[in-house]
């Protein structure tokens, strides 16, 4: 029987399969409604210092299958507030990530370690909301800010330190890399990409903010790259993310070289039930493919095993180091 | 996916609501909300208070936000999405429909609805004052029987309308009852139907964003009112502890509702 218990930086899932930061994470019960209906863990929301309501509506755009437009804004209750929320989710059992921003290193820290005080099993810094200023992105698509901003917070907590890349960047080795040297875990990969549309009747943006975040199926290809081209440059592991439906989209991110992933947009796609299906339906693709831990294929791909008989060698440069 | 729609209609309703009519082709039940967005101010959702093709929506001055709809003439551009959520079930032959001020909104086209495939509708409307009665005449239009309560006894009995209803639901057998007004208020109708034996069905409102089953900003108990309602038998709203009590302000913060 194929077994789908990762270990993640030390921190053991029961699956792989983690709620994508943002996505019912405001409420501890919808926390822990995530982790009943089958995730391996749940991140929350990205918290701050304070309160904050986020952008005016509309904050999210639908693309149909493709995905979504979003720019929500970081709304969330403040790091006072939400520890309530997260003992909630753990009084059911749930296996909580506690996700923060910041404006600054010190910032992050500090937040980081009172999140880390709520009992979180690991702390996934986003670095990476596309559409606020001075936060987020704007900050990781720095590699020097990236670095200073995880060894301030490495030196704060002790549990798993996950570093959230944004894709919008020429060089998302850079990034990861930098996380990598400042004393990161993990790295997850990626969160949305900048993205806008307008409303040619109106001639405006639909979304209040403008400029947005792209997310669902149509960023899978783009997630992917980032996790293929990350997974040979660090030896740290990497969480896949972004429009991950299927099982098959699952063991892709796994074969390119990611160890978990996260699931977001098809939460609202298909419903809370996507993870059980997910988790049904990798079990049965493993069995298939005659995989019986995740583990034993994470990278599988960069290795281009024998097709038909015929022996391909990987190219030296994607091998890892 | 949303449509920038012409508003066609502007109806003063009572001194504090206004309907607003436009044409929206997306089939629509009495009972679901659409995400109405007035460009360059807000996007909230609005139960609509008309399903057919032209459709339409009724608001209280709350806010900014409401104001600024309530002065939309016809021919404003808004932008609307949806309908989402769920619907009341028509199927019951007897319904009691208690309505709390704009509540009335949601509950007149699923009892006008209900009337048309035969089934009995009594109404009791309140409102704080007689000038602020909600549909009443389109009530009667569709037959049903009307009770009236006011808080200042300018029409129909004085009090919370609760008081209707509690005497409607000792003397009448009803098959079910439909809810909607301050959650105080459905609170105490659930809870009546409940000791009547009567199913109640209540709608809720909480702040919505993505209004998809994702952002979690109306989360209420293991629920989102955006998918899992706006519609929600009584029986899963009254356990709740949030229920009548607290909400969600926009950042996800809990507050006393």
């Amino acid at each position: 029987m194929a077994d789908l218990k990762v270990d993640l930086a030390g921190l053991r899932l029961r699956n792989p399969l983690l709620l994508a930061s943002g996505i019912w994470g405001e409420s501890g019960e919808s926390l822990a409604g995530a982790w009943e209906a089958g995730a391996g863990g749940v991140i929350t929301k990205s918290i701050g210092r304070s309160a904050r309501l986020g952008y005016p509506n509309p904050t999210v755009e639908s693309l149909g299958r493709w995905g979504f437009l979003n720019a929500m804004g970081l709304p969330n209750p403040g790091i006072e507030e939400y520890p309530k929320e997260i003992a909630a989710a753990q009084a059911r059992g749930a296996t909580v990530i506690g996700s923060v921003f910041g404006g600054d290193a010190d910032e992050y820290a500090e937040l980081a370690y009172r999140m880390a005080g709520t009992g979180v099993g690991a702390i996934e810094l986003n670095l990476s909301c596309p559409h606020a200023e001075g936060l987020g992105s704007d900050l990781g698509e720095d590699p020097q800010e990236v670095e200073a901003i995880t060894r301030a917070v490495r030196a704060r907590v002790s549990v798993p330190v996950i570093v959230k890349i944004t894709p919008n960047t020429a060089d998302p080795v850079a990034l990861a890399q930098a996380a990598e040297r400042g004393g990161a875990s993990a790295i997850s990969a990626i969160n949305t990409l900048r993205a806008i549309s307008i409303d040619v009747r109106l001639r405006r943006p639909t979304l209040s903010h403008g400029l947005g975040g792209l997310s669902g199926p149509a960023i899978k290809p783009v997630g992917l790259a980032c996790v293929w081209q990350i997974y040979p440059k660090v030896s740290i592991p990497v969480v896949g993310v972004g429009g991950i439906r299927t099982a098959e989209d699952v063991l892709q991110y796994v074969m390119a070289g990611a160890r978990a992933v996260e699931v977001g947009t098809a939460v609202a796609l298909d419903g809370i039930q996507i993870f059980s299906k997910l988790s049904q339906d990798l079990l049965a693709l493993m069995g298939e493919l005659g995989i019986e831990r995740i583990a034993d294929v994470v990278g599988a791909a960069h290795i281009r095993p024998a097709v038909n008989g015929v022996p391909l060698a990987a190219a030296s440069h994607e091998r890892r180091p | 996916m949303r449509e920038v729609v012409a508003v066609s209609e502007r109806v003063q309703e009572t001194p504090s609501t206004v309907t607003l009519r436009f044409a929206y082709p997306d089939e629509a039940r009495p009972g679901q909300f659409v995400m109405l967005w007035i460009p360059g101010d807000d996007e909230i959702p609005m139960s609509l208070s008309y399903v057919g093709r032209s459709k339409g929506v009724t608001v209280k001055v709350m806010g900014s936000t409401s104001r600024h709809i309530q002065s939309l003439a016809p021919g404003a551009q808004i932008g609307v999405r949806g309908p989402y959520g769920n619907a009341f079930d028509l199927a019951p032959r007897r319904v009691l429909v208690v309505a709390g001020g704009s509540g009335a909104a949601v509950l007149a086209p699923a009892a006008e609805a209900a009337a048309r495939v035969g089934s009995e509708v009594t109404a009791a409307l309140g409102a704080t004052t007689g000038s602020e009665l909600l549909f009443e005449a389109r009530f009667r239009q569709m037959g049903a029987r009307v009770e009236l309560a006011t808080d200042d006894g300018s029409i129909g009995a004085r009090g919370f309308v609760t008081g209707v209803s509690d005497s409607l639901l000792a003397s009448t057998i009803f098959d079910a009852v439909w809810t909607c007004g301050p959650e105080v208020m459905m609170d105490k109708v659930i809870r009546s139907a409940r000791r009547a034996g009567v199913p109640a069905y209540g709608s809720v409102e909480r702040v919505m964003k993505c209004a998809l089953g994702m952002c979690d900003a109306c989360a209420l108990g293991p629920y989102h009112v955006c998918v899992d309602g706006p519609v929600f038998p009584g029986d899963a709203l009254t356990p709740l502890p949030e229920f009548g009590r607290f909400k969600r302000e926009p950042s996800g913060r809990v507050v006393p509702h």
